[in-house]
């Protein structure tokens, strides 16, 4: 995907509405542009099949890019399906940050919930000491974890 | 084959996650924990978001007049194509779990087929969902075993669960004339594969909760066929009174 700089910029500035500090670049919704002078078609993929947040994200790139001069058609598409591996390293960080726990490789991922192995580390204290509370947490895509060094609770982006 | 198989079948796959989560959302609120209530409700709005997907798909083959909405809210009874098993009622949390847990051990098995589906929709949104479903199927198994293999109390729930859901189970696996089609024409899946399968994994996991298995029982089946049990008529004057009320109404 070659995108245009300016493009680019505006879209940075959207961000998903339940995690506010991962822009829709960084979570990797952003599958495709095609330009034709000042129509701009964009295509995004759902992270989860019933996620409320799609319709707000839509309408958000209609109107920045609007604004900006452009003419936007948004379309959703599904394949290939979303996966956490297209979170960029800049939106990992952003997520740590924000005080979720970025999603593991796979494999590991598996052990934490499955398991219950102590390997996703809290977002606050660093400490791998974390307990899974829940497989399912505050969004489809989080699970709910507790630090038992800090004692704080911490959403878990899952691997999908 | 014609487009209006093709319609029938997404329907089918549709109605399916849309009356189980239905079901599931009736529990908001009222989950025996706040983890558990969040989870079925989490996985409402998945089997919700996977309905969306196949009925905009429907509405797309069926042309200009259609639109998801409609698809979901105004057909009547027997034009729904769910299975039995889903549109069972929310008994008790054992039964809940066990319904679920019938459901997702069907659904992977049923979205591992469509994955190879010739029609590209359908394929894309079952790979899309079977994601979602293995941790469906994650949380259900888990709460069976820990459920069947926990008090006493907690065991003969459920095992009644199981015991009351067991006869629903053939139906999922049933092919019906259209589903026949389907698959002959390489856009279906083939339910006759997926069957010993599935009750081998079912079997398997029931026996790890030490839970007995039901034996030489009577099936039921009828709802893809549009032959609902007495609780459809309930689900429905729920799901569709705003739509019955006020024709056409959006948000």
């Amino acid at each position: 995907m070659v995108i245009d700089k300016k493009i680019e910029d505006l879209l940075t500035d959207i961000s998903d509405p339940e995690i506010p500090v991962l822009s829709i670049m960084d979570m990797g919704i952003v599958r495709d542009i095609e330009m034709d002078g000042n129509n701009v078609l964009i295509k995004i993929t759902p992270t989860y099949s019933g996620c409320p947040a799609m319709d707000t994200i839509a309408m958000e790139i209609k109107i920045k890019l609007e604004q900006a001069g452009y003419k936007a058609t948004v379309k959703n598409i599904l394949s290939p399906a979303w996966t956490t591996d297209w979170i960029t390293e800049r939106g990992r960080r952003a997520l740590e940050k924000y005080g979720i726990a970025s999603p593991l490789e796979a494999s590991l991922d598996k052990r934490a919930l499955l398991d219950g192995e102590r390997i996703v580390a809290c977002p606050q204290c660093n400490s791998t000491n974390t307990k899974m509370v829940s497989q399912f947490g505050s969004t489809a895509c989080k699970a709910l974890f507790k630090c038992e060094d800090c004692y704080e609770p911490f959403d878990y982006f899952k691997c999908l | 084959m014609n487009d209006n198989s093709l319609y029938k079948y997404i329907l089918m796959l549709g109605d399916n996650a849309m009356i189980l989560g239905h079901r599931l959302s009736e529990l908001c609120g009222h989950g025996p924990s706040l983890e558990t209530d969040i989870a079925l409700t989490n996985i409402s709005l998945d089997l919700f978001g996977q309905v969306r997907n196949y009925f905009q798909y429907a509405a797309e083959i069926k042309g200009a007049d259609f639109d998801e909405d409609k698809i979901a809210f105004m057909r009547l009874e027997h034009d729904y194509r769910n299975t039995l098993l889903v549109e069972q009622k929310n008994t008790d949390f054992a039964f809940v779990i066990a319904r679920q847990y019938f459901f997702d051990a069907y659904h992977i098995l049923l979205l591992n087929e469509l994955i190879n589906s010739k029609n590209e929709q359908i394929a894309a949104i079952a790979a899309k969902s079977i994601k979602e479903v293995k941790y469906h199927r994650r949380f259900s198994s888990e709460w069976v075993k820990r459920l069947g293999d926990g008090t006493d109390v907690s065991r003969e729930k459920m095992q009644n669960a199981v015991n009351y859901l067991f006869p629903y189970l053939n139906e999922l696996t049933e092919e019906t004339e259209l589903e026949k089609e389907m698959k002959e024409n390489g856009i279906g899946a083939d339910l006759n594969k997926i069957r010993k399968i599935y009750f081998e994994n079912i079997k398997a996991l029931l026996t790890e909760a030490t839970l007995k298995i039901p034996e030489n029982i009577f099936s039921h089946s009828g709802g893809k066929k549009g032959v609902h049990s007495e609780h459809m008529g309930y689900i429905l004057s729920n799901l569709q009174y705003m739509q019955r009320a006020y024709p056409n109404m959006t948000w």
